[in-house]
């Protein structure tokens, strides 16, 4: 254990803090809805399929039920309503509901809809069942197949083609990475959908669609079993469509999902409420299916200086992991992102970034952590950036972190070439078998240079904390303080997708959700 | 030119004139002696001799990753190379604060944005945050500078209509995703609605990006072009000089240090 630079009771005043600022924010969550919710609800009940023009069922429908204003009461009260109108299979309730005119359908009685209630109920236990067996699948081939001591590396494929993914995915976990993210296409976090089917074309990376992540996961079960050596697929529950993809990626055995409490609002301009309710939700999924959650913190130190804004990557993943806490996420899932990103034209680098580093560490000891290598001031000469990137493969050992994503010398040029990943895997895993242990043999003087910084942005920290207790988060994000990026609560993306529950309201997958 | 005046240039390895250049590149085989052999015989065709195939790694079950060291017999007469480096000034901070206020007498005002479908803001906050980039001031940081950053996903249009309204000098249209060229795509049209809206060459339309250089910039019809490493500092010169030479009080020949070429 690093440090202890600063008090336990100090650390846990910094978690306090981090509950008193979400408490507000989780009273919003409950009193709301979104259409990317219900969206996922009828997705558990199957209906996952497109319409014409490629448009998700689930899309039609909700938009169907939002302009009848009846979607307050819940897209599964609807649906139970289409059973009740004779469908008698998921397409034919989604049939029902477009055709029917849902405003001039009379209430039912108390019994019937209580039966109603129950049925639909009944349903939704059998698909989370259903669900469970699947979640169970990939977690006994986990365990029969096992995986490597942490750092797990983490390489990134991005080819716009899930079929010449796979190939890259099956190359860089032969050459010895443990996760594979599939980057996705550019902007499809601005998609108020998930698109259907098997993709070939994309911009700067992959569509996240339910057939892919399903194609990739198989890929890898295949190269698992042939490496002796379970390969984890990750993927991103961000943008507007947090739920949704929490929940296909959930159903076709994903590891790990990118979900941060405020990335969409900060970088993607999407709104606060939107995010903050979609964002509960997606991660009471990620509870239920064992997903280990990468939080986006490294991205502040992008837009803002990595020295300076130091202290608010703690604040923040204070406040991602008392929003994951509320939402049922145990520590062993929280993967709060970091990153190794101070000018390396400052002196003294390697012992500030240790001391980030440790002080992350520090404050989280049970999450896997996420760490993050160098890009904004990578350098388009590739021997230096190689040396660049290794040394934030030894402050990964060296901290002990969970999951590290691996830099790549061309990082400053274009997506990675293959022989990219080989190296820097191979570099990689030379630094983790050579400094494993370093935490162990070398104590930090509490007098030391690393120590006092640690302290500094540790009570930097915890002053933004109390200006986010006492003003609101949402005052505090509209003054810039996280990646100085300034963001106001009734701005941005998908906010016309934010619903008031109705007394009524029904939502039998966020009750077991709730329940676990 | 006579051949007294001839500079002989080859690539300097560890002696002049030896001619050494360092490959690397990967094949989709196995690794073999074979693949080897057809890595050796890959680089003697590009026209090098003395191949040495210094490593050949399994970078995957099908996949052979090369580093390869040769000699090059290709040579180049140095004097013959013409690219335009007057390098006359680069004015600093204060001295180009300075100049603006006493030459243009206002603030200039610079938009920037990322375009498109692309999300990455690094390169265009690079140049413009208050921070800047590598210990180098961005364009806010400069009290004569007036910016706007849009970020990222603006539409072409509305990046050229909010300019129009300001009455801004310079726009910058930054491009990081380079994925199957779609940045040049997308560049292409926003000098098409650039030229619909009457903006070219009144305001100065600039690029910039990853694998962005002055020629692409040029030939797709911006003013100029910056590419990887470009500090604000280059690009505040650049908009400050291009300014004065419009309105004469420069002469068009100038160049300065850090001018994209």
């Amino acid at each position: 254990m690093p440090g202890p630079f600063v008090d336990d009771t100090q650390i846990e005043f910094a978690r306090e803090l981090a509950r008193e600022t979400t408490r507000p924010v989780l009273d919003l969550i409950r009193r709301h809805t979104t259409v990317s919710i219900e969206r996922t609800v009828l997705r558990l009940f199957g209906i996952s399929g497109a319409g014409s023009g490629g448009v998700p069922l689930a899309n039609v429908m909700v938009d169907r039920l939002h302009q009848a204003g009846v979607l307050n009461r819940g897209a599964a009260y609807w649906y139970g309503r289409a059973f009740q109108l004779g469908a008698r299979s998921p397409g034919e309730a989604a049939d029902r509901l477009i055709a029917v005119p849902l405003q001039k359908l009379p209430a039912l009685t108390p019994e019937v809809e209580a039966r109603m209630r129950e049925e639909v109920r009944a349903e939704a236990r059998a698909s989370v069942e259903d669900l469970r067996r699947r979640i169970k699948v990939r977690d006994s081939l986990r365990d029969e197949l096992g995986m490597p001591t942490p750092p797990h590396k983490y390489v990134i494929v991005a080819t716009g083609n899930i079929h010449d993914d796979v190939d890259q995915a099956r190359a860089a976990a032969q050459a010895g990475a443990d996760v594979i993210a599939v980057i996705r296409s550019t902007a499809q976090s601005l998609l108020d959908y998930v698109p259907h089917g098997a993709t070939t074309e994309g911009y700067g990376g992959t569509y996240a669609t339910q057939e892919n992540f399903r194609i990739m996961r198989e890929a890898l079960d295949l190269e698992s079993r042939k490496l002796g050596r379970y390969v984890q697929l990750t993927n991103y529950s961000s943008g507007l469509c947090m739920a949704e993809i929490a929940f296909c990626a959930a159903f076709e055995r994903l590891d790990m999902l990118l979900n941060d409490a405020m990335y969409g609002i900060l970088f993607r301009d999407i709104n606060m409420r939107r995010t903050f309710i979609d964002q509960y939700f997606s991660r009471r999924i990620c509870a239920l299916a064992g997903v280990i959650i990468n939080t986006g913190e490294d991205n502040y130190i992008t837009t803002a200086d990595a020295y300076d804004s130091a202290h608010t990557v703690i604040a923040s993943q204070f406040i991602n992991e008392s929003f994951a806490k509320a939402a049922g996420l145990r520590d062993w899932q929280l993967g709060l992102g970091h990153s190794y990103e101070i000018d390396p034209a400052r002196p003294e680098t390697l012992l500030l970034e240790l001391s980030q580093a440790m002080l992350v560490r520090r404050c989280f000891p049970d999450a896997p952590l996420k760490y993050m290598p160098p890009t904004k001031h990578k350098q388009t000469d590739i021997f230096f950036s190689h040396a660049y990137d290794v040394m934030a493969d030894l402050v990964a050992i060296w901290t002990r972190q969970g999951i590290q994503l691996l830099g790549m010398m061309t990082e400053a040029m274009h997506t990675p070439l293959l022989a990219d990943r080989y190296v820097a895997l191979k570099a990689a895993s030379y630094i983790h078998r050579a400094a494993r242990g370093l935490d162990r043999e070398f104590e930090v003087r509490e007098d030391g240079k690393i120590s006092e910084r640690a302290r500094a942005v540790f009570h930097a920290a915890i002053d933004l904390l109390e200006e986010c207790r006492q003003g609101g988060l949402i005052a505090a994000i509209g003054k810039g303080r996280f990646g100085d990026v300034k963001r106001s609560e009734l701005a941005g993306k998908g906010l016309e997708g934010v619903l008031e529950k109705s007394p009524d309201y029904f939502n039998p997958l966020l009750e077991i959700l709730e329940a676990i | 030119m006579s051949s007294a005046g001839r500079q002989i240039l080859r690539p300097y390895g560890d002696r002049r004139d030896d001619g050494v250049v360092q490959l690397s590149f990967t094949f989709p085989i196995p690794l073999s002696e074979k693949a080897r052999e057809a890595a050796a015989q890959f680089v003697r065709k590009m026209g090098f001799s003395d191949v040495k195939v210094a490593a050949a790694e399994p970078a995957a079950d099908n996949y052979t990753f090369f580093v390869v060291y040769a000699r090059s017999t290709v040579q180049l007469d140095y004097a013959e190379i013409h690219a335009p480096e007057l390098v006359v000034r680069k004015l600093g901070f204060d001295q180009l604060n300075a100049s603006i206020e006493k030459e243009i007498g206002r603030r200039v005002v610079v938009f920037g944005a990322c375009t498109g479908t692309d999300t990455h803001t690094v390169g265009i906050d690079a140049i413009l945050n208050m921070k800047g980039y590598a210990g180098d001031y961005g364009l806010e940081r400069y009290p004569w500078f007036e910016v706007y950053n849009l970020g990222s996903q603006v539409p072409n249009q509305e990046l050229i209509r909010r300019a129009r309204e300001k009455g801004a000098d310079a726009i910058l249209v930054s491009q990081v995703v380079t994925q199957r060229d779609v940045h040049v795509e997308n560049t292409r049209q926003f000098i098409d609605a650039a030229q619909r809206s009457g903006i070219c060459g009144r305001m100065l339309l600039l690029l910039g990006g990853p694998r962005v250089d002055h020629r692409l910039a040029l030939d797709l019809g911006f003013d100029a072009g910056f590419g990887p490493g470009t500090k604000p500092s280059d690009v505040a010169n650049f908009i400050v000089h291009s300014l004065l030479k419009r309105a004469g009080k420069e002469p068009k020949g100038l160049h300065y240090q850090g001018e994209p070429q």
